[in-house]
C-alpha cells in the first residue's frame, strides 16, 4: 500500500468534496468517500485492486531474520554476562534486527482457552 | 477492544457437526474447543438441550519458517467436521499452512489388574509375581481425548483460507490465495493441485482465491470465489487441472458506478452451497447474494447487510475494516440466511417472506432465556430511542463467524472472544 502521507489541505478538500457530494450524493456516496480519500492521500494509486495491494496480502507474516545477525547478537550477550539495566550505548546495527527471541512473545500455548473453562450461559 | 481481552482468545471459526450434536470453535491461539449438546432429559421436556464443553485441545502452534523469514500464525482459520462413521468424531482444522485431522474419542473404561505393572504404572519386580491374572476392564470417569491422526503439511506457499470435505468422504480440498489442492485423507505426503491461478509474472496478478467449497452431493463439483467478486464452478471430470471453469458467475457492473472502492467491496469473503446444492450464497463487504447454479449472469437475490456503510468507506479503508472477511450461513432448510456485521450485530434474511432482522450478541443486551430484541441502525435525521446511529457503531466489535445447526433453529455467534448460542423460543 502506498505511504499514508498526511497532506491535508482542508480548504481544497471541502471545496472539491462539496461539489462532488452535491453532484453525486443522491446516486453515489461512494464517490464522495473516494474524493475524501484522494484528498487525504494524493499519492494513492489509480488501480486500487491491483497487484500492489494483492502482493501485500500475499506477504502477510513476513519477518526478516538474519542468521548472521542472530548469532552475533547471541555471542554478544554471552560476552556481556551481566543483566544490563538499560540500552547499551555501543549498540551496533546488528542488534536492532529482530532475532527470534525478540519477536512478540506469544502467550504460552498450553493455556486453556477461556471458552473451555467457563460456564455456558 | 476491551482491556483484558487476550488476543489468543479471539474466536476465528465456528462449526456445527453434521448432526448438530457438537459445536467446534477455533481461536487465534490455535486452540479448539468442542461443545456437546446435552441429552434432553425426561424431566425437563420443555427445556432444550444446552451446549457444554466436551473437549479442548491445542491444534496448532506458532511456527517460524527460517528459510522464508515467515512467521506462521497458529490461528485456526477453518474447522470442518467429517460425517460420523463410528464412535469417534473426526474434524479437520487448519491454520495458514497446515491442515490436521483430529480424532476425538471417549474413554469410559480402563483396564485394571496388570501382571507386570502396578496400579500406578510402575513396573513390578518380576520376582514378586507368583500368580497370573487376566486384566479386566473397569468403568472410569468419562475422558474425552483428542489425538492428531494426520498432518497435511508443506503443500501451500500462500495462506490457506478454506478447507472443504468432499461428499465422497475420502477426499477434501484446501485452498490458498492462488492454489487449490485435493487430498486423500489417508495420504499426507502428496496432494493433487487442481487449481492454480498464479501468473507467470507476479506483477500481472489481478485477483486471488478467497474461498472454496465442494458441492454437497456431487463429488466432482466445487466452487471458488475471487477478490474480484466472481465465482467459478469447476468439474474435476473435465480435466486434472481445473484452471478452466465450467461455469463463471459474475454480476455485470454499471461502469458509471465504479469508484476506487468498487473492487475492494466486491471481493467475496465467503461462498457457501445451499444444503440442496441448487444455490450458492456469497458474501461481499456490503451484501449477501444468492445465485442459482443454472444462471451465471447475475444473482437471483441480493440482500443489503449494512448499506449505510457506503458513506463511511473512506474511514473504513483507513482503519482496514473494509478488508474484514465476513462469513455467511444457510439454515437447515435453506429458507433463511445469516451473516454478521459491526457493533456485535448480526443479520438474518428470510428468503421466502423477504423479511430481515438485526440482532445483537452482547452481554449487556441479553440475559439467559431472554428473547433477543431486534436492533435498528438509524441512517440520518431523527434517531428514535432504541436506534443506534451509524456514527456510534463500534467497528472493533465485528461478528465475522456464525454457524447454524443443520436441522434446528439453533445458532452460534462468535463475538470477538465470546461465543453466543441462541435457540428458537419454545412455546
Amino acid at each position: 500500500m502506498s505511504q499514508k502521507q498526511e497532506e491535508e489541505n482542508p480548504a481544497e478538500e471541502t471545496g472539491e468534496e462539496k461539489q462532488d457530494t452535491q453532484e453525486k450524493e443522491g446516486m453515489l456516496p461512494e464517490r464522495a468517500e473516494e474524493a475524501k480519500l484522494k484528498a487525504k492521500y494524493p499519492s494513492l494509486g489509480q488501480k486500487p485492486g491491483g497487484s500492489d495491494f494483492l502482493m501485500k496480502r500475499l506477504q502477510k507474516g513476513q519477518k526478516y531474520f538474519d542468521s548472521g545477525d542472530y548469532n552475533m547478537a547471541k555471542a554478544k550477550m554471552k560476552n556481556k554476562q551481566l543483566p544490563s539495566a538499560g540500552p547499551d550505548k555501543n549498540l551496533v546495527t546488528g542488534d536492532h534486527i529482530p532475532t527470534p527471541q525478540d519477536l512478540p512473545q506469544r502467550k504460552s500455548s498450553l493455556v486453556t482457552s477461556k471458552l473451555a473453562g467457563g460456564q455456558v450461559e | 477492544m476491551e482491556t483484558g481481552t487476550t488476543e489468543a482468545d479471539i474466536i476465528s471459526t465456528v462449526e456445527f457437526n453434521h448432526t448438530g450434536e457438537l459445536l467446534a470453535t477455533g481461536d487465534k491461539g490455535g486452540r479448539v474447543v468442542i461443545f456437546q449438546r446435552e441429552q434432553e432429559s425426561k424431566n425437563q421436556v420443555h427445556r432444550r438441550g444446552e451446549y457444554n464443553v466436551y473437549s479442548t485441545f491445542q491444534s496448532h502452534e506458532p511456527e517460524f519458517d527460517y528459510l522464508k523469514s515467515l512467521e506462521i500464525e497458529e490461528k485456526i482459520n477453518k474447522i470442518r467436521w467429517l460425517p460420523q462413521q463410528n464412535a469417534a468424531y473426526f474434524l479437520l482444522s487448519t491454520n495458514d499452512k497446515t491442515v490436521k485431522l483430529w480424532k476425538v474419542s471417549e474413554r469410559d473404561k480402563r483396564p485394571e489388574g496388570y501382571n507386570l505393572k502396578d496400579e500406578e504404572g510402575r513396573l513390578r519386580d518380576p520376582a514378586t509375581i507368583t500368580t497370573l491374572r487376566v486384566p479386566v476392564l473397569r468403568p472410569m470417569d468419562l475422558m474425552v481425548e483428542a489425538t492428531p491422526r494426520r498432518v497435511f503439511a508443506n503443500a501451500h506457499t500462500y495462506h490457506i483460507n478454506s478447507i472443504s470435505v468432499n461428499s465422497d468422504y475420502e477426499t477434501y480440498m484446501s485452498a490458498d490465495d492462488l492454489r487449490i489442492n485435493l487430498w486423500n485423507f489417508e495420504i499426507t505426503n502428496q496432494s493433487f493441485n487442481i487449481v492454480d491461478i498464479k501468473p507467470a509474472n507476479m506483477e500481472e496478478l489481478t485477483e486471488v482465491i478467497t474461498a472454496a467449497e465442494f458441492h454437497p452431493h456431487h463429488c466432482n463439483t466445487f466452487v471458488y470465489s475471487s477478490s474480484k467478486g466472481t465465482i467459478r464452478l469447476c468439474d474435476m471430470r473435465a480435466s486434472a487441472l481445473c484452471d478452466r471453469h465450467t461455469k463463471f458467475f459474475e454480476e455485470p457492473e454499471d461502469p458509471s458506478n465504479r469508484s476506487f472502492f468498487s473492487e475492494i467491496i466486491s471481493s467475496i469473503s465467503d461462498v457457501k452451497f445451499s444444503h440442496s446444492g441448487r444455490y450458492i450464497m456469497t458474501r461481499d463487504y456490503l451484501t449477501v447474494k444468492v445465485w442459482d447454479l443454472n444462471m451465471e449472469n447475475r444473482p437471483i437475490e441480493t440482500y443489503q447487510v449494512h448499506d449505510y456503510l457506503r458513506s463511511k468507506l473512506c474511514s473504513l479503508y483507513e482503519n482496514d475494516c473494509i478488508f474484514d472477511k465476513f462469513e455467511c450461513v444457510w439454515n437447515g432448510s435453506d429458507s433463511v440466511i445469516m451473516t454478521g456485521s459491526y457493533n456485535n450485530f448480526f443479520r438474518m434474511f428470510d428468503r421466502n417472506t423477504k423479511r430481515d432482522v438485526t440482532l445483537e450478541a452482547s452481554r449487556e443486551n441479553s440475559k439467559p432465556r431472554a428473547i433477543l430484541k431486534p436492533r435498528k441502525v438509524c441512517v440520518g435525521g431523527k434517531r428514535r430511542k432504541d436506534e443506534i446511529s451509524v456514527d456510534s457503531l463500534d467497528f472493533s466489535k465485528k461478528i465475522l463467524h456464525t454457524a447454524w445447526h443443520p436441522s434446528e433453529n439453533i445458532i452460534a455467534v462468535a463475538a470477538t472472544n465470546n461465543l453466543y448460542i441462541f435457540q428458537d423460543k419454545v412455546n
